[in-house]
């Protein structure tokens, strides 16, 4: 019964790093840009909500509201300015650029504010659940979080195959010269892409913190990253949906890595995802879903 | 020049033996070798000559060289941008710590705890051979942090609160500090001369096509993946070696620290301001870095910001870095791993250069540039990103 819990809390958590996953799929599927500040970005969000929140006196789990805007134009100004600088000089570019990025954020926040730990209060409904039989408890919270990363997704979905921008962000990542002599200013579409998913990684770094784990200025590059890379390639690339299912098996496969692993070996759990994320790149280099040739 | 050559080619149809003579360097390199060596020397002699915190500072720099030539190879040459050489630094430097623990002197368990990091990069290599780019760059991440959690949860390792080398040092501190220099300085030098001697052998003239067009460089027929693990191999040795030196510097060996990411952020930092793609680069940008960290370490981690907004700009604005602005501008090559084409007409009397074919030799064009000796091989598409 206590495995049944951790399927299940393992799929709860699954649709968070899924919406982690998303962005860091669309970016590399519309500009072949694998953005490895991705992580610090949720943990800028997180700080950015923490600021949200002193300004306004909003409840924590609505300061994504605020917060999800300001990231979106933030990664579109990113985008326009230096992931577009980068990109133009070729891929080790882009990689070594976003590397150091992801380095100077963490830098300036430990600089800045220190290397204490924070969460997002969430009040007394983050604590809220339900059971079902005498070992199964599931958060109301944790339930709400899955429902909006599938939602999201959905969104994205509908969003990328039905409106104008969607169409065109398909048509830039198909072919970027045929949409420009089509009259799509591909700069802007990239920006638009970007900021898509810098506003997901918002919303999962708000939910992730506020209801999961605590957050310092070191968790974006060591884990966060990680997690969403490891989404990507087990789902594979390119496919809204393998990311759902990437961040499920992920899910899953932590929580049984930290259920065997105890209070003795509490970074089982890490390992466990690790070693998952590798055997799938040796036996399935193209993810669950994949059917795209990857680089 | 592909041009050039076939429009010769359709003028003189057979095939006649090229009239060009091939040097590696424009001008004599014996004057570069006697600066090479007096340098060398000069700073040997070093621990006579100055207090211990200079002789432990440049322990430090050495390191970061050490580290930033290795992953030079690997990303300016071998096209593969590992963001995972942390693991190989933890792991030299726990290497170390396991020989000391069963006996070895300390310096000699150095040697040893490289073969140990060359021979835990086979498997790696092995698990990462097919993937490049973003791929290769995460994946060896996740090795190295793979690779951290085993290490870290051995208990006679001290597990992740670490252990102290200090019961396996028998010195006193000035001849601790002094053997840790020479040391030090051996496992730089050694390092340079592996990379040296790797880009001017057969392998070389493979690492620099695959630096410029991986794809290209197999079409032609490179061996490029037996080239790639064979540096993949040199970069493991001389990481783990800089991790030892590490371990014996600071005499104590903690996991978070020697398996931290930001030694890979050091030694990207420090190639790219130097100049990745050549030899002379990583030491430079080593020089550059502790130049930074000397002036702004009073203030915290500004260093490090600094550091990495110049890396940022110099990846996008100057790709081949500062040594790329000095080479270009006034044509230096220190180390020259790049071949030259000369005109027989311009030959100069036989006596003062051996001529005759060099391993690896690009066949040249039936025709070379009749007016200037043109260099072919080092400005091939030099703009290795």
């Amino acid at each position: 019964m206590i495995w049944v819990n951790d399927i299940i809390q393992g799929i709860l958590l699954g649709g968070l790093y899924a919406l982690f996953a998303c962005g860091l799929s669309l970016m590399f599927g519309v500009m072949k840009v694998i953005n490895l500040a991705h992580g610090d970005l949720a943990v800028v969000a997180a700080y950015v909500a923490l600021g949200v929140i002193a300004l306004t006196h909003i409840p924590g789990v609505w300061s994504f509201v605020l917060v999800v805007p300001i990231m979106a134009v933030g990664g579109y100004f990113l985008q326009r300015t230096l992931i577009q600088a980068s990109l133009e000089r070729g891929t080790i570019t882009t990689l070594l650029v976003t590397f150091g990025l992801s380095i100077v954020i963490e830098t300036v926040l430990l600089q800045f504010l220190s290397a204490n730990s924070h969460g997002i209060p969430d009040g007394s409904f983050g604590t809220a659940s339900f059971s079902i039989g005498s070992q199964i408890s599931i958060g109301w919270l944790d339930l709400i979080i899955l429902v909006v990363a599938v939602t999201v997704l959905l969104v994205l979905q509908f969003y990328l195959s039905r409106s104008r921008n969607g169409r065109l962000i398909r048509a830039v990542a198909d072919d970027r010269e045929a949409a420009q002599l089509a009259g799509a200013d591909y700069r802007h579409i990239f920006g638009i892409a970007a900021a898509i998913a810098l506003g997901t990684v918002a919303l999962a770094g708000v939910a992730y913190f506020g209801m999961y784990s605590q957050f310092d200025p070191t968790i974006g590059t060591g884990q966060l990253l990680l997690y969403a890379f490891e989404v990507v390639v087990i789902g594979g690339l390119g496919s809204l949906w393998g990311t759902l299912a990437g961040g499920i098996v992920l899910g899953v496969v932590q929580q049984i890595g930290a259920q065997i692993g105890g209070a003795a070996h509490p970074d089982y759990q890490f390992l466990a995802g690790q070693l998952v994320f590798l055997a799938v790149l040796v036996v399935l280099p193209q993810g669950l879903t994949g059917i795209r040739r990857t680089a | 020049m592909s041009t050039t050559g076939s429009r010769a080619a359709a003028l003189v149809p057979a095939f006649t033996a090229p009239d060009v003579r091939v040097t590696r360097s424009r001008r004599s390199t014996v004057w570069v070798a006697a600066v090479a060596v007096v340098l060398v020397a000069v700073l040997a002699y070093l621990p006579y000559l100055v207090y211990s915190g200079t002789t432990s500072l440049l322990v430090n720099v050495f390191i970061l060289m050490i580290m930033a030539s290795m992953w030079n190879l690997l990303a300016g040459y071998a096209g593969l941008v590992s963001v995972g050489q942390q693991g190989f630094v933890g792991i030299g430097a726990y290497a170390v710590v396991v020989f000391a623990q069963h006996g070895v002197d300390v310096f000699v368990a150095l040697p040893l705890a490289m073969l140990v990091s060359g021979i835990v990069g086979i498997p790696v290599w092995w698990l990462l051979r097919r993937l490049r780019t973003a791929y290769f760059a995460i994946a060896s991440w996740v090795v190295a942090s793979v690779l951290a959690a085993i290490v870290t949860s051995i208990s006679s390792l001290g597990s992740g609160t670490g252990i102290s080398l200090l019961p396996y040092l028998n010195f006193s501190a000035t001849l601790l500090g002094a053997i840790t220099y020479w040391a030090a300085l051996t496992v730089l030098v050694a390092a340079l001369a592996a990379g040296y001697l790797l880009l001017r052998g057969r392998g070389g003239l493979v690492l620099t096509a695959v630096r410029d067009d991986e794809i290209a460089a197999r079409s032609a027929g490179g061996r490029v993946g037996r080239v790639q693990r064979l540096v993949f191999v040199v970069a493991a040795i001389g990481c783990g070696g800089a991790g030892a030196l590490l371990a014996i510097s600071q005499i104590f060996v903690q996991g978070s620290n020697v398996f931290n990411v930001s030694w890979s952020a050091e030694m990207i930092f420090a190639t790219i301001i130097g100049g990745i793609g050549s030899i002379e680069g990583p030491i430079i940008g080593a020089i550059i870095y502790y130049v930074i960290y000397e002036t702004l370490g009073n203030y915290g981690t500004w260093y490090f910001i600094v550091l990495g907004v110049i890396a940022m700009a110099v990846a996008i604005w100057a790709r081949r870095g500062l040594w790329g602005l000095v080479a270009d501008r006034f044509n230096i090559r220190i180390f020259p791993v790049g071949y030259y084409l000369w005109p027989r007409a311009d030959m100069v009397p036989a006596a003062s250069v051996p001529p005759g074919p060099v391993p690896g030799t690009p066949v040249p064009p039936p025709a070379a540039p009749a007016a200037s000796p043109s260099p072919a091989g080092e400005e091939l598409g030099a703009d290795g990103g």
